[in-house]
């Protein structure tokens, strides 16, 4: 078994690899290794007039998009900061994914990092193309390049009244070297006409038509269609089967099994059927016959797992942080506040189940993969087929939703051990049972509080313990290094100001896998800190929103605990500015109609800085989320639109995992399986939701996840101020509104 | 046995097992992916098509019982878009990933077809059938909203 290296997720994001990589490889990877290959993977500055954009004689410009869709925007946020650099008619331009080449492009698609990571390196491209086109004209011409203007996909010589289209000057353009990326002259923003306007997605027409296509809807002549059948209990195996029955089902071809990939790819194995259409595949496996090996799995529960964390709150957990001395604060305090959270498993529930579209041939190998990550994708299928990298083709396909779920790669090595095996192009899906039951999870975890204020109702102390079952410690090669280090975030470098801050943890043992989902460590440690704050405000006889002011004090930058090394800090100035515009644009403070309660949250994540205020109504044991008015700020907004849209979203998101159904575990196997018992928002209770983007010259920043820590604890904020109870569980239970 | 059909105003026939789902016979026999898969259970509603001008889900609908009867499916609503539900969802920008698009303007057409200019809780009621995991339905009220003002205008102009 090859160790994997530690990662975090922000390392992960960065390099595209993960410990997966070396199990399918094949080969051991010490963490020296992995640097090296890391560096390999560095990015060569390629011709942008290949790599970026492509105009044809004929003067049709197609712009390439190197990250996935899976419904944040990046299609049309990413070629608009091309487009502008370029001076491009936005009416005009095509856009195309990109072919997976992980040496020019940086695919992976997470962490609410596209547009940040992004916006420079995409500027630079189009300067360097616009420069390009320039120097061609100054050519054709014999002018000076001063006198040579780029505008409207051309290069016009003002004098001359001459205009010459890109289309006309791409063949001398092409040959020219390319402009240092570093000195290339950008854009003044003040000129800017296509970033910064609102702009209508890209891919909008083919998602209104039919047309667009997602993974589930790629075609390969004399492809197969195949499921597979996975032990229910986390970690089982395959005993034995019998596969007469299936293969009696008319259109049934092949049925064999597959085994586990464990570290990396997380993959269950099990038994696939494979047939002519979708519909064989599952009813062949309707009637497999199959023994298994449950493993040591079956005896896990929720229940099991809340004791453990009861046990492991009693005890005292691995210091993260120490500050000054709680214990002693919260002891000599005027007053003290204690308080516990629970939050169950989450999962993504993406509309398009998963799947996977893959043909090995002897020679070289094709995939259709709606995913995060398409160069994981390659290298996965790669070491499966025993090809290099470069003989997988990869195509990304649109994705139906991603929140992080689909950056993991065992749905990808299941396709490619299936497509292995039989030699045809072969197309896994997943039911909905499947990818309720077999997914990676955000995280359960049980938190502790203890705050204390001063005679004035300062904070004196806080202190907060937590138990969970990590996502860093699925990577580890143990289980438990580090296993703090994905759980935390802004949760350990809190912006209200006290002297003695103290942060343990505790891992708990799980099997049930756990992964990234919108928002990350952000929805819990959003809920637990923004939920205590009020708790305190309360405490302190003070106003939420002055209260949470006063205490973050005064403009200052706050380092990020969990990552010093990135300076990525929290601006308190920026926090405090979207508490207040939130708080002005929902009314704060003025009367409400009868029956109707506001509560309020404010919060940083993914370099951005939201907060919301969120209005309720509860009634016969009923939450009804009536309004919701958001303040986002995440810097520059490219397309200001879109960044509502995706607030929009992930007030739903967020909503659902606060309102709806758990994740549950029962003999070490989810409970639920499909949308009867797991659900999720509809339109009819979809609540008034308005967006104010702060229009900033700041470097733009994440909003693909930002959105969502707020909304939970905001409203269950509004439900203290409608009922008096504090929700410290997610879900909201009927009991705990009486 | 063949089974036939009128998929999208043209005559269809497909050799299936009569007891196959319209949404695969859709998908996988006739490579209409327009039409998505989703729950599998009549849950969610992105499989939503229209038999006989009703909204209907497809995955748990039988080939055999389809028999005879018009289905109309997402690619046939219109050759080029420009059905005023569609235009609508363009012009609001609704979708996000978009998987559950073709189900949500199914079922808007169907809506409209019976109520031509529907409140808020027509709305509700016509649409709760179908979830969108990126929450767009803000925008899929306001675009139906939009699309029952652009057909009225259409009919006035008509008249």
């Amino acid at each position: 078994m090859a160790i994997a290296p530690v990662v975090n997720r922000r390392d992960f994001l960065k390099t595209g690899t993960a410990g997966g990589v070396a199990l399918v490889i094949g080969f051991h990877l010490t963490p020296t290794a992995f640097a090296d290959q890391a560096q390999d993977q560095e990015k060569k500055i390629p011709n942008p007039l290949d790599a970026w954009v492509r105009v044809t004689a004929d003067n049709n410009v197609t712009l390439i998009l190197g990250k996935s869709e899976m419904g944040q925007g990046v299609m049309t946020a990413l070629p608009m900061i091309l487009a502008e650099e370029l001076c491009l008619d936005w009416k005009r331009v095509k856009i195309e994914q990109a072919p997976t080449n992980p040496k020019i492009y940086d695919h992976g698609t997470g962490g609410s990092g596209s547009i940040a990571g992004s916006w420079l390196p995409l500027r630079r491209a189009g300067a360097a193309a616009r420069e390009m086109f320039v120097s061609a004209a100054a050519a054709r011409w014999n002018v000076s390049r001063d006198t040579c203007k780029a505008q409207n996909g051309g290069i016009l010589h003002g004098a001359r009244k001459n205009f010459l289209t890109y289309g006309e000057l791409v063949s001398e353009a092409a040959k020219l070297p390319v402009p240092d990326f570093n000195t290339v002259p950008l854009k003044n923003s003040n000129d800017f006409t296509i970033v910064g306007h609102d702009t209508r997605r890209f891919e909008g027409r083919d998602k209104s038509t039919g047309a667009a296509i997602f993974g589930l809807d790629s075609r390969v002549q004399g492809m197969l269609f195949a499921v597979i059948a996975r032990c229910p209990v986390f970690g089982g195996k395959v005993k034995t089967f019998d596969a007469t029955k299936a293969k009696a089902v008319p259109g049934v071809r092949e049925v064999f099994a597959i085994d586990p990939v464990a570290q990396g790819a997380f993959t269950a194995g099990g038994v696939a059927v494979l047939a002519d259409n979708s519909w064989a595949a599952i009813e062949g496996r309707k009637v497999l016959q199959i023994t298994w090996d449950e493993g040591p799995a079956a005896s896990e529960s929720s229940a099991s797992l809340r004791q453990q964390f009861l046990d492991n709150a009693a005890k005292p957990g691995k210091v993260v942080r120490n500050d000054g001395d709680a214990d002693a604060a919260i002891s000599s305090a005027a007053k003290k506040v204690d308080a516990s959270y629970e939050f169950p498993f989450a999962p993504h529930a993406t509309m398009e189940p998963m799947n996977c579209t893959v043909h090995i041939r002897p020679d070289g190998a094709e995939a259709w993969v709606p995913t995060q990550a398409p160069q994981w994708a390659q290298q996965v299928i790669a070491g499966v087929a025993k090809l290099p990298p470069e003989k997988v083709i990869v195509h990304t396909t649109l994705m139906g939703g991603g929140f992080g779920r689909r950056y993991q790669a065992d749905f990808v090595m299941e396709a490619a051990q299936v497509a292995k095996v039989s030699g045809k192009p072969v197309m896994v899906f997943w039911t909905r049972e499947d990818d309720m039951q077999h997914g990676f999870y955000r995280p359960a975890s049980y938190h502790h509080f203890s705050g204390a204020l001063d005679a004035k109702g300062n904070l004196a102390a806080w202190k907060h313990f937590q138990t969970s079952t990590s996502i860093e410690a699925m990577w580890s090669p143990k289980g438990e290094e580090n296993a703090e280090k994905s759980e935390f975030a802004t949760a350990a470098f809190i912006p209200y100001q006290t002297a003695n801050y103290r942060v343990e943890y505790t891992l708990a043992k799980s099997s049930v896998p756990r992964a990234w989902w919108r928002s990350v460590e952000h929805s819990s440690s959003g809920f637990v800190v923004e939920s205590f704050i009020d708790e305190l405000a309360v405490a302190a006889g003070a106003d939420p929103l002055e209260y949470r002011l006063r205490l973050i004090g005064e403009d200052r930058k706050i380092p990020d605990f969990t990552n010093p090394k990135e300076n990525k800090p929290l601006d308190t100035a920026r926090l405090k500015g979207v508490l207040r515009l939130a708080a002005e644009k929902a009314g704060w403070g003025k009367p409400l109609p009868k029956g109707i309660f506001r509560g309020l949250a404010g919060y940083y994540s993914f370099e951005s800085y939201t907060a919301a205020v969120v209005e309720v109504g509860v009634k016969d044991g009923a939450v009804k989320v009536h309004r919701i008015v958001y303040a986002v700020d995440c810097g520059r907004p490219i397309n200001p639109d879109g960044v509502r849209a995706q607030v929009e979203s992930a007030a739903i998101y967020g909503l659902s995992a606060a309102l709806h159904d758990a994740i549950t575990i029962s003999g070490g196997r989810v409970e639920q399986s499909n949308f009867h018992d797991y659900q999720m928002p509809r339109i009819n209770e979809t609540p008034k939701t308005e967006v104010h983007v702060v229009m900033s010259q700041e470097e733009p920043t994440g909003i693909g996840e930002p959105g969502l820590p707020v909304v939970a604890p905001a409203m269950c904020n509004a439900i203290f101020a409608a009922t008096g109870k504090r929700i410290r569980r997610l879900p909201v239970r009927a009991e705990d509104l009486a | 046995m063949a089974i036939s059909f009128i998929l999208n105003g043209k005559a269809q026939s497909v050799d299936v097992s009569p007891d196959m789902p319209l949404l695969w016979v859709l998908r996988d026999t006739l490579n209409m992916t327009g039409t998505k898969f989703g729950c599998g259970m009549a849950l969610c509603g992105a499989c939503t098509v229209h038999i006989n001008g009703e909204a209907t889900r497809s995955c748990t609908t039988a080939i055999s019982s389809v028999a005879g009867k018009k289905v109309t499916t997402i690619e046939g609503l219109s050759a080029d878009g420009s059905h005023p539900v569609q235009q609508a969802w363009m012009e609001e920008d609704v979708p996000q990933c978009g998987y559950c698009q073709s189900g949500q303007i199914m079922s808007a057409v169907a809506l409209l077809s019976k109520k031509p200019n529907p409140t808020d809780t027509d709305i509700d009621d016509a649409m709760t059938g179908n979830i969108c995991r990126c929450g767009t339905y803000q925008r899929i009220r306001k675009a139906i909203h939009r699309a029952a003002s652009m057909q009225a205008g259409k009919a006035k102009s008509a008249a």
